[in-house]
């Protein structure tokens, strides 16, 4: 285990306890490296529902059912990910829902798969484009404070925002 | 060269399993006392069954866009409200645009959660297309394969109570396929607006319109 994992453990803890503080009860995903912690403490928490999804736009109509019935949630997923949810967040648009996603970044700093740039440079384009908020994030003592301001934009506000975690933060190397 | 494939399961056309029904007769017949579900309808055709059936009522969210998402919906209501049951009407269309989702919900398996696909075999909406499942595609197969245990295919008059009840009652996700003929749906005027939608839903439901319920 190198550094940056070590560092990654920590604040994904941290992170988790955030959310759960804050009433967050679905955590769905297509898995990924970069929310390893996240989705291993939902599936060992008997007090929330993890979703593990087939794409990502399930967990963005996912996230509106919730709210329909009162429940907040998460929506956990990769860059590339925020591409196969363009349409969907026609719902979160034009229904006002308040959704909240964490975005594992690739495609970007340091970047060694050249697959991964074409989607992982348009995601603060594309997902502006259909009003969600994005934020980065590159040093570890930004992550809760950063997704701490998201929550209340999104469960107090009731808008759309995205916490890209950067491969800054992240580290190119391990994923 | 053409490949013959072997196959152990149906025909494409099984015998009793034709587009016939009415949907103006059989979404009705099937749901019953609406009132007794929170309802997700996905796309136009279902949506009309749904706003007619409820007089656009405010348990029922009745979409016009965002194809693919209606049993999604479902699931997040379901899971946020076990003490409801939940009823995703959609069409063969919307449900062919996110197969996937058939897959998320298997695995989850809510109790509280019934998908009625009312399938025609047709993109009605847009000038009543060929879908896939007039083309071979048995979406009932497809909910199988997915993992969900309690599935159905009703074709026929005498087969909508046994459809009626898997709705109503279970331990697990039900799928029930409603083949229809491709005639058009009622007309009911309804709310078009998602965001009026989703508040007055949330209003009746949480009896607040606060997101912090």
């Amino acid at each position: 285990m190198d550094e940056t994992t070590h560092k990654s453990i920590g604040w994904q803890d941290e992170l988790y306890d955030l959310l759960r503080r804050n009433r967050v009860t679905q955590f769905a995903y297509v898995p990924d490296a970069g929310h390893r912690i996240l989705i291993a403490r939902s599936l060992a928490d008997p007090g929330v529902h993890s979703v593990a999804l087939t794409t990502e736009e399930e967990g963005v109509a996912l996230l509106a059912g919730a709210d329909l019935g009162g429940a907040r949630g998460v929506l956990l997923m990769q860059s590339s990910g925020t591409g196969n949810c363009i349409n969907m967040l026609s719902l979160i648009k034009g229904g006002r829902f308040p959704f909240l996603t964490l975005v594992s970044m690739r495609g970007d700093f340091g970047e060694g798969n050249p697959w991964q740039f074409p989607m992982g440079q348009a995601v603060e384009a594309v997902l502006g484009a259909m009003g969600v908020i994005c934020l980065r994030v590159e040093r570890p003592e930004e992550v809760v404070p950063t997704v701490s301001a998201a929550v209340t934009m999104v469960f107090q506000s009731g808008h759309a925002v995205a916490v890209l975690l950067t491969q800054k933060l992240l580290g190119a190397k391990q994923f | 060269m053409a490949i013959q494939r072997e196959r152990s399961g149906r025909k494409t056309s099984p015998v009793g399993k034709e587009f016939t029904l009415d949907r103006r007769d059989a979404v009705p017949a099937l749901i019953g006392k609406h009132e007794d579900f929170l309802i997700i309808s996905g796309l136009a055709g279902t949506s009309r069954d749904i706003a007619a059936l409820t007089r656009d009522g405010a348990h029922s969210y009745t979409m016009a866009g965002a194809m693919g998402g209606a049993c999604m919906i479902g699931l997040g209501l379901a899971l946020a409200r076990p003490d409801k049951r939940v009823l995703v009407v959609t069409g063969d269309g919307e449900l062919l645009m996110n197969l996937g989702a058939l897959a998320t919900i298997a695995v989850l398996n809510p109790p509280n959660l019934a998908i009625l696909c009312v399938d025609n075999g047709h993109y009605g909406e847009t000038g009543y297309q060929k879908s896939h499942t007039s083309l071979g595609v048995d979406l009932e197969e497809i909910a199988i394969g997915s993992g969900i245990r309690a599935t159905r295919t009703l074709s026929a008059e005498e087969e909508l109570a046994e459809g009626a009840r898997m709705l109503r009652d279970g331990n697990g996700a039900a799928f029930v396929l409603l083949r229809v003929k491709p005639t058009d749906p009622p007309g009911f005027k309804r709310n078009m607006d998602p965001a009026a939608c989703r508040n007055r839903f949330r209003a009746t439901l949480l009896d607040s319109l606060q997101p912090d319920v």
